[in-house]
Order: structure tokens, then sequence, then C-alpha cells
């Protein structure tokens, strides 16, 4: 049986305004994405590839067309209803990792879940496991400075994981990493997928990285090439 | 114009008592950890440190101005005996203004409510009340002294007042007993030395301390003695003790309801208590101060956090992305200016207690003569600070904060 699709992108087209220009960064664009797989995102700077992950994760909107996840269409929720839907069915990871500074580990890991009913102890159990899957479980009272630029990412996957989300959208995850940083943080994207069911959407101008991706989508100029 | 300055100071009072009641709840049900704020606030500590010590100053000088007011009502209100009661002419407001005769004062004296001493001596005493100009210490001018000439009984129905320097004035001699606090501030105030008044000389013969009720501004000396030197035919006021405060409401009654004594009768406290008048001013100032004080404040605290707004924004929108709504957003930046400003409160409360206990005189609205009294910082001033300081780092916060929750997701996430 074919595996059912989590993402549905149908005739998404999204156009700024810069001035009295115009500018198409999505035409048109129709996708499909299933439940498990790891989808690279490419194309030159410019393509659309950010903006196309950031309407899918509900983040941005689009000027017109169908953006289905799990079916429900993202686009029609209004601003409150998408903010509690990120919260429960989306993990991000952005290249900068976004860490609050003043926060410790543990803390910015915990940030997704003080939006949810569980208590301080299921919390603190997520918690910790989310932080023991990136194998930082004895980092968790270090602040993001006291951390390398791979920790840090791998705390900004555990955060991205502690809710259990169904999907998890990473913006050029290794952009700011060196190799072996770069390697780790990879791998874990893949085990998320391959033993743990996630769905993961990766925006990436490294080859290598679009290596570990079960599929891979290239964009440019706001349209699909292949 | 009234009217609508009125309608203005009300609504801006009751949207302050809406966005402190929102801020309240959000502070005790907020998702964002309190401890973001608080650790926040510490990483820009420099504009944070500015900001704090002139929220300070403005709770500071408002606290230590109504400091001074509330130790100008404590030292009347402290004064009095609730045994007490006290009688003055009729439509006189203040002893030093006010007569009572020689005749009024033997009628009084045969009053059946009267308390008696042990050798069964009417507990009453009629005072002199009289206006000195004097020399204060260090080339200070002159100002207006009040000196009372007491009898012994007078002298016993106010306990509080103890000698603590020298010796009580002996009846019959031109001797006087100078209270601490005068002492303190007036030239030739010393045990031992001499000063002249309208041609005639006293000599200070101990030193009295009034336990910080009004008799801490006054000179005592022998009644007798006053009304031979300064030439009075009459009494100022009548102090007597009553048994019990129904004999005492009976005694006012009578005094009251006689067509033929034009006086006023009152229990001892609440004649002092209404000798607050001169706090009112004060109290005026310490309020237009830290109004003027507090819309400088708010802009500080504003420029704070308009500068950490700008410089979280991809915090900001970072939180927005993890799923949390605008009004969280909004309640942080709300809750964190409070704190930075509650700092403040705290601070200037503190820098506030320097004061407390410090005297200083002022001419006495009531008396015409130098009332001398100490800061006096109690719980509900405090309080008063610290609420105060809050709402002004609410005001401070609150367009910072709406910016906060208004910034676009995307465009904060972009933000550098």
């Amino acid at each position: 049986m074919a595996e059912a699709n989590i993402v549905t992108v149908r005739k998404l087209s999204k156009i700024y305004r810069q001035g009295d220009i115009n500018v198409t960064a999505l035409n048109q664009i129709s996708l499909d994405i299933k439940t498990g797989e790891i989808l690279t995102l490419m194309g030159p700077s410019g393509s659309g590839k950010t903006t196309l992950l950031h309407i899918i994760a509900g983040i941005d909107r689009p000027t017109s067309g169908e953006c289905r996840v799990q079916d429900i269409d993202v686009t029609r929720l209004n601003e409150s209803q998408l903010a509690d839907w990120r919260n429960q069915n989306v993990g991000f990871v952005f290249q900068t990792f976004n860490l609050i500074p003043v926060l410790t580990a543990y803390e910015n890991v915990e940030l997704p879940l003080l939006l949810t009913r569980l208590g301080r102890k299921q919390r603190r159990h997520q918690v910790n496991t989310a932080l023991e899957l990136v194998g930082l479980g004895d980092r968790s009272h270090h602040l993001p400075r006291q951390l390398s630029g791979g920790q840090e990412q791998r705390v900004a996957i555990a955060r991205a994981l502690v809710t259990s989300p169904s999907l998890v959208v990473a913006d050029e995850p290794t952009g700011n990493l060196d190799s072996h940083s770069a390697q780790e943080v990879l791998s874990i994207l893949q085990s998320l997928s391959q033993s743990a069911g996630k769905t993961v959407i990766m925006v990436t101008h490294d080859p290598k990285a679009a290596a570990f991706g079960s599929r891979s989508i290239h964009l440019e100029k706001g349209e699909l090439t292949n | 114009m009234g009217y609508l300055i009125q309608i203005l100071a009300m609504t801006l009072a009751g949207l302050t008592a809406l966005v402190l009641l929102f801020t309240l709840y959000m502070a005790l049900t907020s998702p964002i950890p309190f401890l973001y704020n608080i650790r926040s606030v510490f990483v820009r500590w420099r504009a944070t440190l500015a900001t704090i010590a002139g929220i300070a100053l403005v709770v500071g000088v408002y606290v230590s101005v109504q400091a001074m007011a509330v130790g100008l009502e404590k030292s009347s209100q402290n004064t009095g005996d609730p045994r007490n009661v006290m009688i003055v002419r009729k439509g006189s407001t203040a002893e030093s203004s006010s007569q009572v005769t020689r005749e009024q004062f033997k009628f009084i004296n045969y009053l059946p409510q009267i308390a008696r001493d042990d050798k069964g001596q009417p507990l009453i005493s009629a005072d002199v009340v009289v206006l000195l100009s004097l020399p204060r210490k260090e080339n200070g001018g002159e100002a207006n002294v009040l000196l009372r000439g007491v009898s012994p009984i007078g002298m016993n129905l106010r306990p509080q007042v103890a000698l603590v320097e020298g010796r009580w004035f002996t009846p019959g001699r031109r001797e006087v007993v100078v209270s601490r606090r005068l002492a303190a501030r007036f030239a030739n105030f010393a045990v031992g030395d001499k000063f002249k008044t309208g041609g005639k000389e006293l000599t200070v013969s101990g030193v009295m301390d009034g336990a910080n009720t009004a008799f801490d501004s006054e000179i005592w000396m022998d009644a007798d003695e006053s009304r031979a030197l300064f030439d009075r035919e009459n009494y100022s006021s009548v102090l007597l003790r009553v048994d019990d405060p129904a004999a005492g409401k009976v005694l006012i009654d009578r005094i009251e309801s006689d067509k033929r004594l034009p006086l006023r009768a009152l229990p001892e406290v609440d004649y002092y208590n209404s000798q607050t008048k001169t706090a009112g001013p004060i109290k005026f100032i310490g309020y237009f101060l830290a109004m003027a004080m507090s819309v400088g404040a708010i802009f500080a605290a504003m420029n704070t956090m308009y500068a950490s707004v700008g410089a979280r924004t991809r915090e900001i929108g970072t939180l927005r992305v993890l799923g949390y709504r605008r009004l969280p957003i909004l309640a942080s930046f709300l809750i964190e200016g409070a704190f930075l400003s509650f700092a403040g409160g705290v601070l200037g409360c503190l820098l506030s207690f320097v004061m407390h206990g410090y005297s200083i005189g002022t001419m006495s609205l009531q008396s015409y003569s130098e009332t001398v009294f100490q800061f006096r910082i109690t719980p509900g001033l405090v309080a008063q600070g610290l609420i105060f300081s809050v709402i002004v780092g609410i005001w401070g916060s609150l367009l910072p904060a709406i910016r906060a929750a208004r910034l676009p997701v995307i465009v904060a996430l972009k933000s550098l």
C-alpha cells in the first residue's frame, strides 16, 4: 500500500510587493510529500525554497493556492489557530539555531511544552528524553553560549522534537556548522525519519546534505524544475 | 475644564487599573517563564541600571516628600491622651489664636465630670500659649517658637513629655525648658543659656523630649510666671481629664450647649488630629513632583524597553514560531517593564530610608510657629512607592510591548 501524503500543495503562489514591482516567489507550485520521507528542497538563492518551507510550516501565507498538512488547510487558519497548530504539529530547526540566549538548553527545549497541558514531571521526562536523543543529556544546564555550534543545533533539534510533531522543517540546518557537526545533525534528522517515522523537510544548498534525503526537489524562480 | 480633567484622570486611572490587572493575570498564567524576563533585563545591564536609577530617583523623591507629610501628621496625631479634653475659644483653629477667660476657667473647674487626683484636686490645667520670635542657629534668621505656660497639673496631664537634661523650671522664676528638637535648631537653647524676648531675659533650665509629639516643637515655662511676663489677662486653652469616655461626652455636651460659654470642647486626640493642615501643601508638592518626574521615568523605561524589543526581535520570532500567541508576548514585555520598574521602586524606597527619622522644621499653618518633626516612612508609603513604580513600568513598556506583539513572524525571524 502506498504511504499517505502528509503534505499536499496545490497551485501555491506567493507574490511579494516591493515598491511598485511584484516579485513572484512561488508560481503555481503543486507538490505531495509522503509521511516519513526526508524531502530536501534545493535551488539557488531567491528560488523560493524557504518561502515554500515557511508556508508549509504555517509561518507565512501564500497569495493563492492550497496547502494541506494532515488534511488541514493551513492557509485558512487564523493567527491564533496557526500558532496552536504549529506548536502541536511542527518542529523547527533554523540555520542560526535560534535558541533563547538567556535560557539553558533544558529551558529552551521545554519552551514548546509550556504551551501544553503537561505537568512539570511529564515535561521534565520529555525534555530529558529529547536531550538524550540528541546526545546532550549531560549539557542540559548549559547556556547556549557555553555550547559549540553543533551542540546548539542539536539542542534546537531536541526542541523541535519535544512535542512529538509529525513534521520537522529545517532551514539550512547545517549552514553554520563544520563538516563533522553537520554530519552529526544530518544523521539525527535521518534517524528521525527512519526510526521515528517523522517527515522531515529540509532546505539546503549543500549536495552532501541533500544526499541524506529520500527525495530531493529543485526550485528555480519559484517553480519546480524536476 | 475641571470636569474634563476629572474625566481624563478617571479614564487614565481606569486604563491603568485594567492594564495592571491584565499584567497581573498574565503574570500568573503566562506560559513564558518569568525567568526569561528577569535574565533578559540584566543582559543589557547598563541601560537597565540607568532606568532603574531613574525610577529609583522618582520613587525616592515621592516617598521622601510623602514621608515628610506623614511625619508632620504623625507628630500631631501622636499627641494627646484619649482621657483628656481640650477646651479652646469657639471659632479658633489653634491654641495660639484662642482665649479662655479666668471666669470661664473657674466655671469649668467645678464641672463634676473632671477626674481628681489622690489629694482630691481636679485634674485641670489652664495653659498660656505665646509665640516668640527667636534666632535660629548659624544665621538662619528668626522664626516663631511656641512657648507654653503650663501648670504642674498640666505637666501631669502630658506624661509623654520627659526631662532629658538639666531640671524642670522653678515656678515664680523666669526659667524655661526647651524641647531637644528645638534646642538643635535655635540659638542659646543649651542648658544654662539665656535669651531675650521682648526685652525680658529667660534662662534655659532644662531640655525635654516630647516623644515625637507636637510638644517637640514647644518651650515650656511656669503658667503663672508666663502670664505675668507676657502680660496676659486670659488663658489660651484648658486641658482636663475625665474619668471615662462617657463622662467626657457629657462634659463636652455641657460646654458646647451652654450659650453663655463661647467655647469649644473636644477630645485632646481629636484636637491634635485636626492640626495637620500644614501637611496638605507638602503632600501636594509630593504628588506634583512625582507626576512631573514620572513622565521622564516613563520615557526612560520606554526607551529601555524599545531597545530591548529591538535587540530581541529574533527571539520574539522564535517564540511565535514555537506557538506563542501575540498576547503572551505582549504580557511578557509588560511584566518585564514592571519588574524593571519594581526594582527601581525597591531601590528608591531603600534610598528614602536614609531620610527616615531625620528631623526637619517648617512653619505650622495652624500655630504659625516652628514645627519640628521627623520623616516617617511607613509600610503604606513603601507600598504606594512600589505600586507607583510598577505603574510607571507598565506605561513605559506598553508601546514597546505592543510593537513586540505585532511583529509579523517572518519579519521577526529574519531580523539579525
